[in-house]
């Protein structure tokens, strides 16, 4: 249990280190590290622990952490205070590298985001970004498997049971990119009729 | 001399009213920060810049970089502990109760309809990102890694990873170029 919680610490400090442009790229690599590649949690419960963490105070990627170090010790069998310890772990950890980082920055007062390497840097990664949050959703909709007998393609039932809760992906995907609906709101609304209409 | 403790519950309050995204707290750390005379006019749009490119969530590194101004390492220490505190109590809480909830009937269904908004929320927030770019390369870029990542399954450290290491070298070579001419 502690050589997993060492595990998890250095996971999430990795993941710190790597946060480029905000709370939705720590989700990104969430998924792909811990969901994808560890396989510490399943796809819906860290769906669970997305749109719990949207829900709550606090940046989204902080709530994140917090909740899957949380969720990762719980699953593994770990108890209650084990589990909290997890969670403290995982906070702690993705704020460390951002914590020595800024310091460094501040201590010498760099000005290194006008630096032209700097920007040259910040520019590929940018669309990155847009891809690992793309991946992220793709993850939680469909599982591929690239496996010997061909490839193949499953819906993430657990997620999309049947045609209503793609009715309220299309809904809340438009809502957010047209209407400019707050998440927030999204979610209440899929609270309220996931209520009313899903059994 | 800024006290501690005033520090602390100054970015405990910027921690637990930040929903969302930090973007939307610029306007709010920039308020708090200004109102009480601790960041002077010049410095904000520098803070927010660097704050912005540093790794790492911007809340937090605004934080970091404010309490160090105000009070130094401690400053900085007391800062962070204050942004993250009221976000991990509450995230705890929810944590150690919900899973005893999970198997309710209740709150399965409400999960059924919060989970697809919850992936059309990330699907939304990825459509507006690559919705700006106009580039034949920023679009390589992002399908290329949504193709390795969710496909391929590499992970999301060597797709980074690669990619620094891939436009240093083109940015060096240009430069040399450049400077050769």
């Amino acid at each position: 249990m502690i050589g997993l919680l060492l595990e998890l610490f250095w996971s999430f400090f990795l993941i710190g280190l790597f946060t480029v442009g905000g709370g939705y790229a720590v989700i990104g690599i969430i998924q792909s590290e811990i969901v994808i590649a560890k396989g510490w949690i399943s796809e819906s419960v860290f769906t669970d622990i997305l749109a719990i963490s949207q829900m709550t105070p606090g940046p989204v990627g902080l709530n994140c952490s917090t909740y899957v170090g949380y969720e990762v010790m719980k699953n593994a069998g770990a108890s209650e205070a084990l589990a909290c310890l997890g969670s403290a772990a995982a906070s702690l950890a993705v704020v460390l590298p951002s914590f020595l980082i800024m310091l460094a920055i501040v201590r010498f007062y760099t000005k290194f985001h006008t630096n032209s390497l700097f920007q040259g840097v910040m520019s590929t990664l940018r669309p990155a970004v847009a891809g690992l949050v793309g991946a992220a959703a793709l993850a939680l909709m469909l599982r591929f498997n690239l496996g010997g007998s061909g490839p193949i393609v499953q819906i993430l039932t657990d997620n999309f049971p049947d045609w209503k809760s793609w009715a309220l992906f299309a809904a809340s995907f438009a809502a957010y990119v047209w209407l400019k609906l707050g998440p927030m709101v999204l979610l209440a609304a899929g609270a309220v009729l996931g209520l009313l209409i899903c059994a | 001399m800024v006290s501690l403790w005033k520090i602390f519950w100054v970015f405990a309050k910027i921690g637990a009213f930040t929903i969302g995204g930090g973007y939307m707290m610029v306007p709010a750390i920039e308020a708090e920060m200004r109102g009480r005379g601790w960041i002077s006019e010049e410095e904000l749009p520098d803070i927010v810049a660097i704050a912005q490119s540093a790794p790492g969530l911007l809340t937090v590194n605004m934080s970091i970089f404010a309490g160090y101004k105000l009070r130094g390492l401690a400053g900085s220490i007391a800062a962070t502990f204050g942004c993250i505190i009221a976000p991990f109590l509450t995230i705890l809480l929810i944590a150690l109760f919900f899973s005893s909830f999970r198997d309710n009937p209740w709150v399965m269904r409400i999960f059924a309809g919060v989970r697809p908004v919850a992936v059309g929320i990330i699907a939304g927030y990825c459509f507006n990102l690559m919705k700006k770019q106009s580039r034949w390369w920023q679009w390589a870029i992002s399908l290329g890694s949504i193709a390795a990542i969710a496909l391929l399954k590499v992970s999301a450290f060597w797709v980074l990873l690669t990619l620094i290491v891939l436009s240093l070298a083109i940015s060096l070579y240009r430069q040399n170029r450049r400077a050769g001419k």
